[in-house]
Order: C-alpha cells, then structure tokens, then sequence
C-alpha cells in the first residue's frame, strides 16, 4: 500500500500537467474526447496522442535507463532510421517477417553494444560517445536503403505500424508491454538499485562491487532494442523507410520526455512511468498544435513556451513556492521536506 | 497516349542531338551537390544517360553537400580544359572568384536546379522549374477538376520558411484565387516527411469532422501526400473519391497510389535539366546562339489519365 | 629572517568556516611576510584547502578577518584577490593547453591595437615577462608541448604578472620529477628575493624544509602552530601534524600477544608501478595491521593495490592453504572475501542518493548479481539489524545515506562490509571526520572484529588509534614500506621516527 501511495506521489506531477494540457485541447477543440471505432481500430484525438507518442515512449525508456547512469544516448534517433532501414530492406528481400524483426532488433542491440563499449570500456563521455552514432547512423541506414525510402507492401510488418489488437492501435500495445516487462526488469531485479547506484556514483560503486562495466553496456543495449522496436514501428507506419527523416530529432524528445518526467540528467534515481508520461505530455503538446489550426510558423515557439512553463512548475524552487503558498504538501518531495528540517 | 509521346519526343530528341553533337565530341564536366534526396539521384542517373546518348565524355564529381569540394571540381575542370561545366550548386553565394576563372578559361558555365548570386556574365545560363509555376499548375489542376463545385481544401506545407514551401503555396493560392468555391481552409508544415505528412493529416481528419468536411488535400511534396493517403485510409474514407489529393514532384511511388486511384494529380520537378542545358550548350557550341539566361523546365502535369503504372515502371529505375 | 616589527604582508585573524556537520577552519590565525616562502601543512581535512580558499574569496567565510598591508580586504573571488595582489598557482595546471604560451600569459589582458589583438606584442610581451624567470622558449607554440614544469612556470609567471603580492602555491610540485622541482624552485626563490610572500603547499617534507622560512601547521580545523622552518626536525614536524607530543610515552596494551597461527593471507612482492613499491605482507585470522604514514606516503596507495582498485603489477597473493588468488579488481577482491572502506566516503564510499538500506545492501547484492534480488523484508530486516548494532543514528532505513552525519556514513560502510561477512576487512582512515562519540564506537567495533576472528588492515593518521588496538604496525614513506614494529615497540614515538626519518636513513 506505501508502496502504491510512494508511486502515485512520484508520478503526481506528471500526470496533473498532462491532464491540463488535455484539458487545454479539449476547451480549445471539444471534440477532442470523441473516440469511434474505424477499420476495427479505436480512433479519436487521444488515441493519436498515444498511439504518435508510442515511438518516443519507447525510446524514453530505454533514455531514461541511460540517464540514470548519468549518461545520454543521442543516437537513437538515428538507431531508429538504421533498424527501420533493416526491417525494410529484410521484407523486401524477401527474409520473412520473423527473421526481419530479429535482424532490426538486432541491428538496434549491436548499435547499443557498440555505444556501450566507447563509454564503458574505452572511457568517452556519454555524449560524445553516442553522437558518433548520431552522425554517422543515418549514413549506415542510406547505405541500406541506397539513398531512396525504400517502401513495402508486408502486411504482418505493417501490422507494427498501423495494425491493431482488440482495437489498440500496436504501437500503443508495443509500448506499454515494453514498458511494463522492463519496469518488471528492473524494479523485480536488483537491476533498478545498481543502475542508480552507478549514476550517482560511479567509482564508489565500482569500489562496492558492482560490475559497472556490464551494466553501462546492458542499459546502452537496451536504449539500442527500444530505438530499435520505434524504428519499426516508424517504417511500418509509413510503409517506408525514409532513412533521412525516419526519428530526425527525436533523441531529443526522448531526453525531454526523461527530463519531464522527473530524472535527473545527473543520474540517479529514475522512474520509467514517469518518462512514458512525459513523452505522451510532449505528443498531446503536439497533437494539440495541429488540431489549434494555428499557423505553421507559429509551431515551435508554441511548444517551447508550453514545454518552458511544464520545466519551471516542475522545478525545485517553483515547487518550494508553491508547497509554501498553498500549505499542501502533496507537490513536495521527500527531500523538500528534508531539506527544511535541520 | 500523351506521356508516351513526351517519351517519344524525348527519345528523338536525343537521337538527334547525337547525331549533331558526335562531331563536336564534347567533354563536360559536372559538379553534383550529393545524393540527398531520391530526387537529386535521379538527376545524377538522367545527366548521365544524356550525355552518354549525345555522346558527351562527362566528368562527373559529388560534392557530399559540400562548397569547397565543388569548387575544387571546378578547377580541376577548369585545370584538364573542359569544353563547359554543368554545375548543380549547394549553396547560393560565394562563387564569384570561380567563375571568374572559368570565364577567363572561356570555359561555358550552366547552373543546374539552383540558382546562385553571382552576377550573370559569369555563366551561360541556368536551368531550372519555376516553384511558383509548379503550385499554380496543382491549384489550376484542382480549379479544372471541381468545375465550380464547392471544395474545402486541407494543405500540408514544406519546412516552414524553405522557399520550396513558400513558393508552391503562393502559386497555389495565386491559381485559386477568385474562385470563391474553393476554401484553404487548414494548412500546416510536414516537413516534406511521410510520417509528418500522415501525422498532420490525421489531425486534419480529426478537426474537421472525421474528414467529411475535406474534400482536397494539396501536399507540397509527392512523400507528404503518400503519408496522408495512409491516414486517410485508415479513417475509414477512400483517398482519390472521398479526398481528391494532388501533389508536386512526381516521384515514382506517388505514380504507384494514383494507378491505385489513391491519388489524382501530380506536378512534375524534372530530373532531367541536362536535357535543355546540354541542348543549350550545342546551340551555342555550334553557331554562338546565347541561350536565355534561365531555361525553366516543364512543370508537367500528370493525372490518372496518363497511365501512372506506365510511368512509375519507367521512373522506379531513376534511382528516386 | 623577514622583518616582524612593521605589518606584515598578509594576515588572517580569526578565520572560520563551517560546513554542514563539520567546523572546517576554527578560529585560525596565519600571517606571511613579504620575502618568505611559508610552508603551509596538515593532514588531509585539515583545512588547508578551506584556509586557501577562504584567503582568495573562492569561498565566503563565516568569521574572521583579512588584512592585506594592515588594510582589512574582503575578496568575493579569485579575480577579486588577483585585484588585490593574490594569486594562486593548483597542483594541475588550471591553464589552457591547446593556446600558445604568449595567449596563456596574456588571457584577458592581450594587448590590442585598433580594438584587434595584436599578436607580435603579445609575444614580446610573454618573452619580457618569461625571461624575468629564466625561461627562454617560443612563446608562439602551444603550451602542451612544454613539460610540467614549465607550464608550471608559466602558470606562476601569470598569477605574478597578475598579482604581484602574494603567490600561493598548492602542491605545485607533486607531479615533478627532481630536476623539474629544482626548476620551479630556482623561480621561487627568485620570486623570494623581489619581496613576494609565498604560501607553499606540500607533502614532502624534504622539499619544506629545502625551501621554506617558516611552516605553519593545521590539524582538524584548527592552527596547531607556526615556527621557523630552520628551528624545527622532522620528528617535530611529524608530531605537529599528526597530533602527539614527543613524550616517551610507552603504552603497553592489550595486543602484545600476536595472533597466533598461519597466516590467513599472504602477499609477496606485491606492488604497482609509481603508485606503492613491492611488499611482503602477511595477516592471520583475528590479526589487526595498523599501516602508519603521512599523507601521499604509499598508505592508501597500499589499500588499493590489495583490493584490486589499482591493479598490481608485480607480485602474488595466496591463501592460508596455498591456493593463488587474482586480485585484479574491486570484484575480485570481494569474491575472495575482502572488503575496502576508503577514506574518501564522499567519493569513493557512500552512494548519497541512496537510502541507508539500499547502502547496506550494496556490495552484498553486487556480489549475488543483480538477478537475484535480495527481498525487500530481507534489505530492511539487514539495515534495522546494522542500525541497532552499531547504533546508526538515522529516523529509519529509508533515510538517503548522504544526509546522515559523517560518522554515521561511515558506520553504514562498515555495516555494508559487514553484511558481506568478510574475512579481510580494510578500513582507510575509519575515524577521520567523525565525532568524539562515534570515534570511540568504530575502535570499539574494529577490537570486536577482531576478536571475532576477522583479519583487519587498518589505514590510520591518528597514532593512538593504532598503538590501541594494531597487533603490528607498517610504517610507510615514499611508497615504501620502510619498517614494521610488532608488540611492545608499538609507540606513537617509535612510529613518528620512522615516519620521520630522512630518504636513505636505515631505520632500525
């Protein structure tokens, strides 16, 4: 039960801001709430919202693992447009839908073990590390797709796109069970503990121990599977492979979906729900500027000052002025309180 | 009937100018910005197939997206006494002192695609399509189609302020004006991406009553449009009847959705500029014909009635 | 000697800083004349550092003043002391390596023509400057491509050009070879002579006693005394900044008896290259080896090289029964049974963010591998154990660690051990740090441990400690193990003297 109560104190804060901006769209487009069933599939103004938010969900997941280490993973967007380029080129050649998936997911684990490596091994900061990949990726995914957006018509790889179960949109499906069994992962294995324990601090932690090594490539591994599983769902949505626009800028999304969601960028503790919450906050920003009708110009400035207001609320002194005022303690954190007592 | 005559034309014309170019037996160079786009690499694969059916000995050099790399093409041009150089250039400023050289060579310059800020003297002439034109032929399509029956209109734009977008909006918006039966009423940026396109157009369907209120979509770029058809399928309503959809570029998968009768018009960016410019290059080779200082391409039009299967079997091999 | 009678050139009365949980600087006076080179000493945490930065501003102070020429100065910053005539040189060179030496010399003031840099002054400039210090190198080429001492050089050569007055030197020469300190040294003695004051900060007391005037020692926060370099011996320098009186003390204790029987552990020619010289070191079951020494001496260096945080390089480790052990890394180490609390909790030991519990259960669950999680009734049900027994002052298990009071941080790394059931427990400077009250407390511990039959290794600076409860002690200097003593010769005295004596002198 405390454990419950611990849960719903730590994504709080995330959850009241992505029911206000619902609640904003809704006053601003009411028919925002409608939800029918078309081809078999739920479909509505908050289904879009989950199921356009699924990509950067997934790669939350895997970032918010990297970030807890202290680390940042800027090349999963790239990773993205690699794994999709992979899964499009197997169908094509004719591999199977099985063998594909498991050449695209593969691709994703190789591009997170060799990310792993340049950090665990030879030393180079995270976000000098990754952002070899970052460049170079979309480089490799032409090289696959040979420069044009290499299109499939595979009905069980579109599946992952566009497809649905029981009405749910598969990305949205493929996001939350992600989620759920790496939550499992790490929170029923001493994974989640060891994980923050080498974000706030490494050597101490190597000092007690802990194979730090093994477990930075393991977390780089598993954000390269979640970009993977995006980059699938990516091409499959659009049939295609666009190897130059395929998760463009997206690894930025998915630091800010962490940072929204509450985990440090200096490591540390984490929380993955908050960081899906976080991405589908970003992607209800989104889906809810182009239902405004608002001018295209206007699109970017829109998202900062929302995403600024989101940060400034969220942050710790905003939080201390507001406990202050309003005398509720339910915004405040335990180390607030900590803080006032000597 | 009517693209397999340009076709033909195209090929005789070639044929012709074969004939007439062996005796000069030219050696051209030509600087390509890179492979960025499936069109650029369809540019690349027809300058090629040109000069090798007018018998042209082409140097061809990629740039990888970069100034200094052409310019060191160029003077190596200029350097091995080239007979003219094609040049497809990256960015706009900074080609004075190049062309300089080239001049004082006597060496002709035609600028391909894109256009530079350097004075005119210093090159032949330049090919290009005419961005404007391009818009104004998809809304005079749309204009035609409709015959005077009222017509919502969604538009999914290019990168916002890239003058690929502000230009087809505004030769769309110049043909569409003063027809009071069509209304623009939503548009907004996709990027020029498919799942930009898609994204953008769900949300259209959404806010305007599940789609039932559009009747149009006119996407800046034949990807946008291909993405959209999706979204539109997926809510249920048949593109191409439900949704007229007319788009700009004429890549090779949109050829594919309108012989599905997914989508209905599209506005062609020629890969070929060689064509006129090497045709240019003769005239001028031969008697001293100056050309004008811009040759725009044909901004041709294609719609369901030009057998699409046809041309997308013809174009899928480009390198698109 | 300087003169005394009119004001000196910079003087601090009263200085005080606090930390949370720590009084890092209690009531410390100083003061340094124009013409001297004052060596500054302690201990790690000491104060030094805190003195220093509190002098140049970097950090605010809660109490005291600072007279420079008799004038009160009240410095917000480095760039504020500079104003006032006080610069300050770090052990690494805080200079920029990829610009020329002329741009390093002259950042911030290059001299400009028509609002541009002009690059040919600069560089007559830096030669002007530079030869005033006996450096003629090209001053156009990047300063990494100079040695260690010379960017130190030209590193002091700014902060003078800078300030002018004052020039503090920390640890300026603890990455030189002896050429290269005879170099830097030539430079401050020059700077000597044209009437600078000079605060020296350094380990090797050598190198004091070569090139000071006077020294002032510190120890816990507070100033342990000032006295001319010339009329003071090692012995007594060792004794100010550790803490004993010379007195002929001889404890006896309860530990005269050596543990009996075989070794439990034994490690010969063990060592790693320019961190500690190869030794022999043995320890049976229930056998505490205390290991003496100065700061930088070899002792902490000798902690990790047994348990794998720098890999050895030379040497072997066995088992009572003869059997190898790799001891290559922190995992290995603690799948042999050993555990490690450095000295550093804050760096090396605690994980702050994480719970008391969470702490505990660290290198245990380590060890198990993360599949296996240890069940959370068991982590809280180990925490609530180790609080009781070693009284851990915390509300409950779920108390992030780092805002839990210095001596009890350190209980939770000696519970974290403990939980590991070790029979190899090293402990670096266990009580530094920590109230009177927990000190007691973790002595009392490491004596039960022992008596348990655990083989301890115990790292210390406070000498009683060691007399008390070491059944042998290993004193260490330059990276040597330079003598044991055992039983009765246990003294703080007979300790000081070998950490005392002079390179080259044969310790009996």
């Amino acid at each position: 039960m405390t454990g419950l109560m611990l849960f719903m104190r730590r994504i709080w804060p995330q959850l009241m801001t992505l029911a206000v901006i619902v609640g904003l769209i809704s006053i601003m487009f009411p028919g925002f709430f409608q939800i029918s069933i078309a081809n078999g599939r739920l479909y509505g103004s908050p289904i879009d919202i989950l199921n356009r938010g699924a990509p950067v969900a997934l790669l939350a997941i895997g970032m918010t693992l990297v970030i807890a280490t202290r680390g940042i993973d800027l090349s999963v967007g790239a990773v993205m447009a690699i794994c999709g380029a992979v899964s499009a080129w197997g169908i094509t050649e004719g591999y199977g839908l099985a063998a594909t998936l498991a050449m695209a997911l593969a691709a994703g684990l190789a591009c997170g073990l060799w990310n792993g490596i340049l950090v665990a091994v030879l030393g180079i900061q995270p976000i000098v590390a990754t952002l070899i990949l970052m460049v170079a990726g979309r480089g490799i995914a032409q090289l696959i797709t040979e420069g044009a957006i290499l299109t499939f018509n595979h009905e069980g790889l579109i599946f992952f796109g566009s497809g649905s179960l029981l009405t749910i949109p598969t990305p949205v499906i493929i996001g939350v069970v992600t989620g759920a069994i790496v939550t499992l992962i790490v929170r029923r294995s001493a994974l989640g503990m060891l994980i923050e324990a080498i974000g706030i601090n490494l050597r101490a932690s190597t000092l007690a121990g802990v194979n730090t090594r093994v477990l930075l490539i393991a977390v780089y591994m598993t954000s390269g599977l979640c970009a993977a599983l995006a980059g699938i769902i990516a091409a499959a949505d659009i049939r295609g492979a666009d190897a130059n626009n395929a998760g463009l800028w997206l690894e930025l999304d998915a630091i800010l979906a962490v940072v929204i969601g509450g985990t440090s960028l200096l490591g540390g503790r984490f929380s993955l729900v908050a960081s899906m919450i976080g991405a589908l906050i970003i992607q209800a920003v989104n889906t809810g500027i182009l239902l405004s009708g608002f001018p295209p110009e206007f699109n970017l400035i829109i998202k900062a000052v929302i995403i600024l207001i989101i940060l400034v609320l969220q942050s710790p002194t905003m939080r201390t002025v507001l406990v202050f005022f309003s005398r509720e303690p339910a915004g405040a954190s335990d180390k607030d309180k900590e803080t006032v007592a000597p | 009937m009517k693209s397999t005559k340009a076709i033909l034309w195209a090929g005789v014309l070639a044929s012709m100018l074969v004939m007439s170019s062996s005796a000069l037996a030219q050696t051209v160079g030509f600087s390509q910005i890179g492979s960025e786009s499936g069109w650029r690499a369809a540019e690349t694969t027809l300058t090629l197939q040109q000069a090798k059916d007018r018998g042209i000995d082409l140097k061809f050099a990629d740039a990888q997206q970069k100034q200094e790399n052409q310019i060191k093409a160029l003077r190596s041009f200029i350097a091995q006494g080239v007979d003219a150089i094609l040049i497809a250039p990256v960015v706009a400023t900074g080609w004075d002192a190049v062309l300089e050289e080239a001049k004082e060579a006597e060496i002709p310059v035609i600028l391909l695609d894109r256009m530079v800020d350097s004075s005119d003297d210093l090159y032949l002439t330049a090919v290009g399509s005419d961005l404007v034109h391009e818009g104004s032929v998809a809304g005079q399509w749309l204009v035609d189609e409709l015959a005077g029956k009222d017509c919502n209109v969604v538009e999914l734009q290019g990168t916002t302020g890239s003058s690929p977008a502000i230009d087809r909006k505004n030769g769309f918006e110049q043909a569409i004006s003063g027809h009071a039966n069509i209304k623009l009423i939503r548009s907004q940026t996709g990027d020029f991406t498919r799942t930009k396109g898609k994204e953008v157009m769900e949300s259209f369907l959404k806010a305007e009553d599940g789609g039932k209120n559009i009747c149009a979509l006119y996407a800046h770029n034949d990807d946008m449009a291909v993405g959209a058809i999706q979204a539109i399928k997926e809510a249920g309503l048949k593109p191409g009847q439900d949704i007229l959809v007319v788009s700009i570029d004429a890549v090779p998968d949109i050829f594919q959705a309108m012989a599905a009768g997914e989508a209905n018009a599209t506005v062609e960016l020629t890969p070929n500029m060689a064509g006129p410019a090497f045709d240019a290059l003769a005239a001028f080779m031969k008697d001293g014909t100056m050309p004008p200082k811009f040759i725009q391409t044909e901004s041709k039009l294609y719609t369901q009635a030009d057998d699409p299967q046809a041309v997308y079997e013809q174009k899928k091999d480009l390198g698109y | 000697m300087p003169q005394s009678d009119n004001q000196p050139l910079l003087r601090a009365r009263g200085l005080r800083k606090v930390f949370p949980g720590t009084i890092a600087l209690d009531g410390v006076d100083f003061w340094l004349e124009a013409g001297e080179v004052h060596a500054l000493l302690g201990e790690n945490g000491a104060g030094k550092s805190t003195l220093i930065k509190c002098l140049t501003g970097a950090y605010r102070r809660d109490g005291g003043d600072i007279l420079l020429n008799g004038d009160m100065i009240d410095p917000k910053g480095t760039i504020d002391a500079q104003a006032y005539g006080i610069g300050t040189v770090y052990q690494e060179v805080n200079l920029l390596p990829n610009l020329t030496v002329a741009e390093n010399l002259c950042l911030g003031h290059q001299p400009t023509r028509f609002g541009m840099i002009s690059t040919r002054a600069m560089n007559r400039r830096a030669r002007e400057v530079l030869s005033q210090f006996g450096l003629d190198i090209d001053v156009a080429r990047s300063l990494a491509s100079y040695s260690v001492a010379v960017q130190q050089v030209i590193a002091i050569a700014r902060a003078v050009t800078l300030s002018g007055k004052v020039l503090i030197l920390d640890e300026p020469t603890a990455s030189l070879d002896s050429h290269e300190v005879d170099l830097v040294f030539g430079v401050v003695r020059s700077l000597r002579e044209r009437g600078l004051g000079i605060i020296f900060i350094s380990h090797f007391l050598d190198q004091i006693f070569e090139i000071t005037d006077r020294v002032t020692v510190l120890r816990n926060g507070r100033l342990v005394g000032t006295e001319a370099t010339r009329d003071i011996d090692r012995v007594r320098l060792v004794n100010l900044m550790l803490g004993r009186e010379l007195e002929q003390e001889v404890r006896s204790h309860g530990k005269t008896h050596a543990a009996a029987g075989e070794p439990r552990l034994t490690f010969t020619g063990f060592g790693r290259k320019g961190s500690i010289e190869p030794f022999d070191l043995s320890i049976r079951p229930g056998e505490v080896v205390g290991i003496a020494g100065l700061l930088g001496s070899g002792r902490t260096e000798t902690a990790e090289v047994l348990f794998g945080v720098a890999a050895h390089d030379s040497g072997e480790a066995r088992r009572g029964d003869g059997t190898a052990l790799r001891l290559t890394s922190p995992r290995e180490a603690i799948a042999a049974g050993f555990g490690f609390c450095p000295e550093d909790r804050k760096t090396d030991g605690v994980i702050a963010d994480l719970t008391v519990r969470e702490n505990i259960a660290l290198a245990l669950q380590a060890r198990i591998g993360w599949m296996r999680r240890i069940p959370a009734r068991e982590q809280r049900a180990m925490a609530n154990d180790y609080i009781r027994k070693l009284d851990i002052r915390t509300p409950d298990a779920e108390k992030p660690v780092g805002l839990l009071s210095g001596g009890n941080q350190q209980k939770v790394m000696l519970a974290r051990w403990l939980v590991t059931n070790p029979s190899f427990l090293i402990l670096d400077e266990p009580t530094r740090g920590i109230d009177v009250g927990a000190h007691a407390e973790i002595i009392r511990l490491i004596e039960d441990l022992c008596a348990q039959g655990m083989s301890l290794l115990v790292i210390s600076s406070e000498l009683d400690e060691l007399v008390a409860y070491s059944h042998r002690v290993i004193v260490v200097r330059d990276r040597h193990h330079v003598a044991e003593l055992a039983g009765g010769d246990i003294t703080t005295d007979n300790m000081v003297r070998a950490i005392a004596a002079p390179e080259r002198e044969a310790i009996n």
